[in-house]
C-alpha cells in the first residue's frame, strides 16, 4: 500500500471523507474514487452503477465497488440528478485502479445545489485526514 | 535433525471429465429391462444431455487423484477458528451407510420407521440436556438456517402477541451469517462494540436497547474466544424491554457440561452438528443445525414434531402456532445418526472432557506463540484464540502470507481474517482431538514461520509451492467468471 | 476415549505452560451463576461393539429393501446407486475436509464442484449452476427470494401442484418478510391452470414443477410465455432431477431459475436428508444468486485451477446484504452427484431414465387392465396417481402387512382427491414386483 506521500490528490479536484472525489465541469460535477481508495481496496473486479435519471441526496449511496474479499458503497459528495455513468467499468473495473481520476471516472451528477462543493476536503485537507488516520492505525 | 511434516510427493495431474474418455464408455451397470419400451410425445423428449462417455476405470483414477489433492482432518491438524474441525469417528460413517437407515422413505407409514423416529427423538432431548433448554427441532440443515429458524420463532412469538419489532442486535464480533439472517427475517441489525476486553459490555448494550429491538444474537462463546462474562447482566437487559436472547452456538465445544445456556437467560439458539458433535464437514456440508429452546418458545417450533405415546415413536403436526417448515422432511438425518453416535461413544464425562481439553489445548498454544505472533486480548481464552500480523507487518509480511507458508509446512492454517475486530486475525482452534505432539509441532512450525518473516520473507511470499497449485489468480476469477467447462 | 489423546502426563505438563493448576482453573473467566452444576445427564457410554448391536437393532426395525417394496416417490427416490461412487465419495480426503477457503490444498474438492456445476448445466440447459442448497424446497424458497430481489415486486405465484412440503417451506420463508404467496389451481388433466394467472399483478415470479407432484409434465413453454406477459420471471422446480435424461430440459424452453431436488442423482434417501438443494439460472441474474460458485483460474506459475468467486454476494462478506445467508451447503451431496453423473455418463443416463419411464407405463397398464382409474391423462414420469374404491384403506393396510407400500394416500394433501395414491416406480423395481403388487391389489 502508498505511503501518504506517494498519493495522488490532484489539486484541482475536491475530496468527500468517504474518498470520492469530485469536479465541477461547467455544470456538471464528474465524480469518482480517489487513489487512497483504489489503493485500500486493491483490484477492483467489479463496479454497480446507478441508472441515468436516478437521483441522489448528498450522503446517500449511489453504488457499490468490489474487490475479491471487500464490498464497499460509494457515497454521493453532492447531491443531484445522475445525468451519465461511465459504462466502460461494466467490462474494465479495473480503471478504478489504474487511472482513478480520468478514465476510472464514474458518474456524472447534475448538482441541485452546486455551493455542496464548498464542504468538500481539498487536496491538501484529505491529505492531512489521511495522515491522521494512519497514524491512528499505527501505520 | 526431526523431519519436517509437510512435504513433496507425487500426485498427478488429472483434466476435466470431459477432457476424457470416449465414445460409448459407460461407467454404470444399469439394471435390468424387463419391460418392453413404451411410446412418449416426442414433443416431450429433449437431447441426451451431454454428460461424459467414461468407464468405471476412468471415473475411480479421476475421483482417486482428486481426492489427493484436498488436505482433509485424516491428513493433519486443520486448526479453523469457529470451524471446531475435530476427529470425525468412522463408526459414525458406518451407521449411516447401514440399509436400514440409507434406504429409509420419509414417507414411511411411522410403524414401519421406529427406529429413525427413536433416534430423532432421543438426539432431541440429549441435545437439550447438552444445552440446558427445554425442547429442540432437528430440522434445520445447516447453521445458518438453523439461525434463521431461531429469528423467525422470535418474530412469531412476539407476533403471537401483537408486538412489531424492527431491529436486531448483533455484536460486532459475529460471524457474517447472523445479520444476514436476521436480515432475512425483516429485522434491521444493529452493531454493538465489544469492549477492550473483546467481550460485550452491559452499557454497550444498554446504550441501543429500547422498545423497537426484537433481541440481540450473541455468540457464546464469541468469535474472539472469549466467554460473554456478562451474559447473564445482558440478557435482563434485553428482556426488561421484551426482547429475546439468541445464542449462536457454533462455538459449544468450549462448554459441554460446564455452562448451562438455559440458565444464563438465552432463550434460543442453535447448535452446529458438524462442528461440536463431530460430524464431517464434507468439503462444504452438509451439517445440521437444531435448535433448542425454552418453554416459551416451544409452541412455534416448526413441525412435524417427533412424539411418543406408550414406547411408540409418531410424527406430529398438532401444533397451531408452528412457524411451518424450513426442510422438505425432517432435516438431515443422515447427519443426525452421526451426532447421535458420537454422543453415545462418548457419554457425559468424555463429552466434559472434550471440552476442557479443546480449551487446554487452545490456551497452550496461545502461551506458547504469544511472544511470536501479536496476540490482541491477553487473556484466558477458552477453545480458540486469535492472533493478529502487527509484529510481522514490519516485514512486509501479511496473515495471507503466514498462512501460506503454514500449508508447504503440512498444516492447514487457521482462519484468517476474522472476526473483522482484529485487523490480520488468526483464528487457531485446535480442538480436543489434537495431542500434545501434534500441538508442539505446529508450535514449532509457527515460530520457526516467524524468523523466515524476518530473515528469509520470499520463503512466505512465494508459498505455497509444495501444494498442487501456487496462489490463484481471484481477480481474474471474479472479473471475467467462468462457472462451468 | 480414543478420541481423545491426552495422557494425565500430557494434561500436567501443557497445564504448566499455560499456569494454572488444574482444568477447571481454564475456565476462571466462565461466572458461578452461569456453571452447570451436576453432570449431563445422558446414558453411559457405550463400547464399540455395543453401539455395533444397538444400532443395527434400530436400522432392523425400518422397512427398506430387499424385504420390503415402497412404490412411493414423492419427493424421496429409490434408485440403484453403484458401488464405485459410494466407494469413491467415502474417502476421507472429500469427507473430513473443510469449505475450501484455502484453495490450493483443496483442488480436488474445487474441480469436482466445477465439474458438478457444469454437469448440472447441461442436465438443465442453463448457463449457471451453484455449488449446492440444502435441499429443493429451500432451492425453491430462495429462488423465489431472488426473484423478489431483483424486481423488488412482493408477491409471487406458484402451482398447488408443487409438493406440499416444498410450498409449506415456501410458505415459511416468505412470511416475515410479508411477502404474499398465491396458489394457482389444477385442471382435470393434472397439470397447472396458468389461465388463474390472467388477473395478477405485479408478480415478482411464477414457479411451476415438472414433473408435478402427480407426476405429470407440465407445459414449460406457457411458464415462459405467461410469465413474459406478466413481467414475472419464470421458476421451473423438480423433485426427481432424473427426468431430465429423457425429458426436454426447462433451459430451452427459456426458463430463468431452475431450481430442484438432485437426490436421485446417487444420495441415498435417508429418511428425507441430507439432500441436494439445485440451483441453476441465466448468467445475467448472477449477482443476485444465492449460494457458493466454483469458477476456474490459472495459478502463479499459469497452471489451471479452481477457486470460489463472487463471493462478494455472499454472507461472510455482505453480511445483511447478502443474496442469502447460506454457509455449510450440501457439498459432498453435490459432489457424490458428481461422481454418479461421471459413471452414468450419456449413454447411461437415457437408458436408465426411459427404463424409469416405462416401467411406471407397464405398472399403469396392468392397473388399468385390472379396471383400476389412473386419474390424470397428461404424460407422466415415473409416478402417477391412481384412484382406487372407496374401500381401498383395508387393501392398503393389509398390504402393508405384506411389506408393501402401495403408494401415498393423497387425501390428507388434497382433501378432493379421496381415495387417490401416488405411486411410483424406478428402475430397482422389476416386473414380478409389479405384477404381485397389482394381484395383491386385486385379490
Amino acid at each position: 500500500m502508498k505511503s501518504v506521500d506517494e498519493l495522488n490528490l490532484p489539486e484541482d479536484y475536491r475530496f468527500a471523507e468517504d474518498h470520492e472525489w469530485a469536479k465541477l465541469e461547467g455544470d456538471k460535477v464528474r465524480v469518482g474514487l480517489d487513489d487512497y481508495a483504489q489503493d485500500q481496496l486493491q483490484a477492483i473486479v467489479y463496479v454497480e452503477l446507478p441508472q441515468v435519471g436516478d437521483s441522489f441526496k448528498k450522503g446517500e449511496p449511489f453504488g457499490v465497488v468490489e474487490s475479491v474479499k471487500v464490498v464497499v458503497d460509494c457515497y454521493m459528495p453532492v447531491g443531484g440528478e445522475i445525468i451519465a455513468v461511465n459504462t466502460a467499468l461494466v467490462n474494465s473495473p479495473q480503471l478504478v485502479n489504474e487511472s482513478p481520476y480520468d478514465e476510472g471516472w464514474m458518474i456524472d451528477v447534475k448538482p441541485t445545489d452546486v455551493r455542496e462543493m464548498d464542504t468538500l476536503y481539498t487536496s491538501e485537507s484529505i491529505r492531512e485526514a489521511i495522515l491522521e488516520k494512519m497514524e491512528e492505525e499505527g501505520q | 535433525m526431526k523431519e519436517k511434516l509437510g512435504t513433496t510427493g507425487l500426485v498427478m495431474n488429472e483434466p476435466l471429465l470431459w477432457e476424457r474418455g470416449g465414445n460409448g464408455r459407460c461407467g454404470f451397470s444399469i439394471p435390468r429391462r424387463d419391460v418392453e419400451s413404451f411410446p412418449i410425445n416426442e414433443d416431450l423428449v429433449g437431447p441426451v444431455p451431454d454428460f461424459p462417455e467414461l468407464s468405471e476405470v476412468d471415473v475411480v483414477r479421476h475421483y482417486t487423484r482428486l481426492s489427493q489433492w484436498n488436505y482433509g482432518v485424516d491428513t493433519g491438524m486443520y486448526p479453523l477458528g469457529s470451524c471446531t474441525m475435530k476427529y470425525n469417528p468412522k463408526v459414525n460413517e458406518k451407521y449411516a451407510n447401514l440399509p436400514g437407515f440409507a434406504g429409509a422413505h420419509p414417507f414411511l407409514p411411522p410403524s414401519m420407521a421406529q427406529g429413525t423416529l427413536k433416534l430423532m427423538y432421543d438426539l432431541e432431548h440429549f441435545l437439550s440436556e447438552i444445552t440446558g433448554m427445554d425442547a429442540t427441532t432437528l430440522q434445520p440443515a445447516a447453521g445458518a438456517q438453523g439461525e434463521l429458524t431461531g429469528t423467525m420463532l422470535i418474530y412469531a412469538f412476539l407476533r403471537s402477541k401483537g408486538i412489531h419489532r424492527s431491529k436486531f442486535l448483533i455484536p460486532d464480533t459475529a460471524h457474517g451469517t447472523n445479520p444476514a439472517s436476521v436480515s432475512l427475517c425483516g429485522f434491521h441489525p444493529v452493531p454493538v462494540k465489544s469492549n477492550e476486553d473483546g467481550i460485550l459490555g452491559p452499557e454497550a448494550v444498554a446504550e441501543v436497547m429500547d422498545e423497537d429491538v426484537a433481541g440481540i444474537l450473541v455468540t457464546n462463546p464469541n468469535t474472539l474466544g472469549f466467554f460473554e462474562e456478562n451474559i447473564r447482566e445482558i440478557s435482563e437487559i434485553v428482556h426488561g424491554k421484551g426482547g429475546l436472547v439468541y445464542c449462536d452456538g457454533a462455538n459449544m465445544n468450549a462448554v459441554m457440561g460446564i455452562v448451562e445456556m438455559g440458565k444464563i437467560g438465552v432463550d434460543v439458539m442453535h447448535l452446529n452438528l458438524h462442528k461440536t458433535f463431530s460430524t464431517p464437514h464434507g468439503g462444504g456440508g452438509p451439517g445440521a443445525g437444531p435448535v433448542c429452546v425454552k418453554k416459551g418458545l416451544e409452541p412455534f417450533l416448526p413441525v412435524p414434531r417427533v412424539v411418543q405415546e406408550e414406547g411408540t415413536y409418531r410424527l406430529s403436526y398438532d401444533y397451531p402456532g408452528s412457524i411451518g417448515r424450513v426442510h422438505s422432511f425432517y432435516g438431515n438425518f443422515g447427519v443426525m445418526i452421526k451426532a447421535y453416535s458420537y454422543i453415545l461413544s462418548m457419554g457425559p464425562d468424555n463429552l466434559k472432557k472434550a471440552s476442557q481439553l479443546a480449551v487446554l489445548n487452545a490456551n497452550y498454544i496461545k502461551e506458547s506463540l504469544k511472544a511470536a505472533f501479536n496476540l490482541p486480548y491477553d487473556r484466558p481464552c477458552m477453545h480458540e484464540c486469535v492472533f493478529s500480523d502487527k509484529q510481522q507487518n514490519v516485514h512486509k509480511i501479511t496473515t495471507l502470507d503466514v498462512a501460506k507458508r503454514l500449508i508447504d509446512c503440512g498444516f492447514h492454517p487457521p482462519t484468517i481474517y476474522f472476526p473483522l475486530v482484529v485487523a490480520g486475525a488468526m483464528m487457531v482452534e485446535p480442538t480436543e482431538s489434537e495431542s500434545k505432539e501434534t500441538l508442539d509441532e505446529f508450535i514449532e512450525t509457527c515460530k520457526a514461520i516467524a524468523n523466515e518473516a524476518e530473515e528469509d520473507p520470499d520463503l512466505l511470499h512465494e508459498a505455497p509451492k509444495n501444494a498442487k497449485v501456487r496462489r490463484l489468480d481471484e481477480v481474474t476469477a471474479a472479473r471475467q467468471p467462468c462457472l462451468m467447462g | 476415549m480414543r478420541y481423545l489423546p491426552h495422557t494425565d502426563d500430557d494434561i500436567s505438563a501443557m497445564l504448566k505452560v499455560v499456569g494454572v493448576g488444574s482444568l477447571e482453573e481454564l475456565f476462571s473467566t466462565v461466572p458461578e451463576d452461569c456453571r452447570k452444576k451436576e453432570p449431563l445427564d445422558l446414558p453411559d457410554p457405550l463400547t464399540e461393539w455395543e453401539l455395533n448391536q444397538h444400532m443395527a437393532s434400530l436400522a432392523a426395525t425400518m422397512a427398506t429393501m430387499p424385504e420390503y417394496k415402497v412404490f412411493v416417490g414423492a419427493g424421496s427416490y429409490e434408485h440403484f446407486v453403484p458401488s464405485s461412487v459410494l466407494s469413491l465419495l467415502g474417502r476421507s480426503e472429500f469427507v473430513t475436509s473443510y469449505t475450501p477457503y484455502q484453495p490450493e490444498v483443496s483442488q480436488g474438492t474445487l474441480q469436482g464442484i466445477f465439474e458438478y456445476q457444469t454437469l448440472i448445466c447441461r442436465l438443465l440447459g442453463m448457463e449457471v449452476a451453484n455449488a449446492s442448497m440444502y435441499d429443493g424446497a429451500s432451492a425453491l424458497a430462495e429462488a423465489l427470494l431472488m426473484a423478489t430481489r431483483i424486481s423488488k415486486k412482493k408477491k409471487v405465484a406458484i402451482s398447488r401442484l408443487i409438493h406440499p412440503h416444498y410450498r409449506e417451506v415456501v410458505k415459511t420463508y416468505l412470511w416475515p418478510k410479508e411477502y404474499e404467496v398465491l396458489e394457482l389451481p389444477y385442471l382435470k388433466d393434472g397439470k397447472t391452470d396458468l389461465s388463474a394467472l390472467d388477473g395478477m399483478t405485479e408478480l415478482a415470479a411464477i414457479a411451476i414443477q415438472s414433473p408435478n407432484f402427480f407426476g405429470c409434465i407440465e407445459d414449460l413453454a406457457a411458464l415462459r410465455k405467461k410469465a413474459s406477459e406478466r413481467e414475472a420471471m419464470s421458476i421451473a422446480s423438480f423433485t426427481e432431477a432424473l427426468a431430465y435424461g429423457l425429458l426436454k430440459n426447462p433451459g430451452s424452453y427459456g426458463v430463468d431459475i431452475v431450481c430442484g431436488e438432485g437426490q436421485s442423482l446417487g444420495i441415498p434417501q435417508s429418511f428425507g436428508g441430507p439432500s441436494l438443494g439445485i440451483f441453476a439460472s441465466k448468467m445475467n441474474y448472477i449477482r443476485s444468486m444465492p449460494g457458493r460458485l466454483v469458477g476456474k483460474t490459472a495459478d502463479k506459475d499459469g497452471k489451471r485451477g479452481f477457486v470460489l468467486t463472487l463471493a462478494t454476494r455472499e454472507q461472510h462478506i455482505r453480511r445483511e446484504r447478502a443474496t442469502s445467508n447460506i454457509c455449510t451447503n450440501q457439498g459432498l451431496c453435490a459432489m457424490g452427484a458428481a461422481i454418479y453423473m461421471a459413471s452414468v455418463g450419456k449413454n447411461g443416463l437415457r437408458e436408465l431414465a426411459k427404463l424409469n419411464y416405462d416401467k411406471a407405463q407397464y405398472l399403469k397398464r396392468r392397473l388399468e387392465e385390472a379396471a383400476f382409474k389412473i386419474r390424470f391423462v397428461s404424460p407422466t414420469f415415473n409416478e402417477f396417481v391412481v384412484e382406487f374404491p372407496s374401500n381401498f384403506e383395508q387393501t392398503y393396510n393389509r398390504l402393508l402387512d405384506q411389506k408393501i407400500v402401495a403408494g401415498l394416500p393423497l387425501a390428507s394433501y388434497y382433501p378432493e382427491l379421496t381415495n387417490c395414491y401416488l405411486l411410483g416406480v424406478t428402475e430397482t423395481k422389476t416386473k414380478e414386483d409389479m405384477d404381485i403388487l397389482v394381484r395383491g391389489i386385486e385379490s
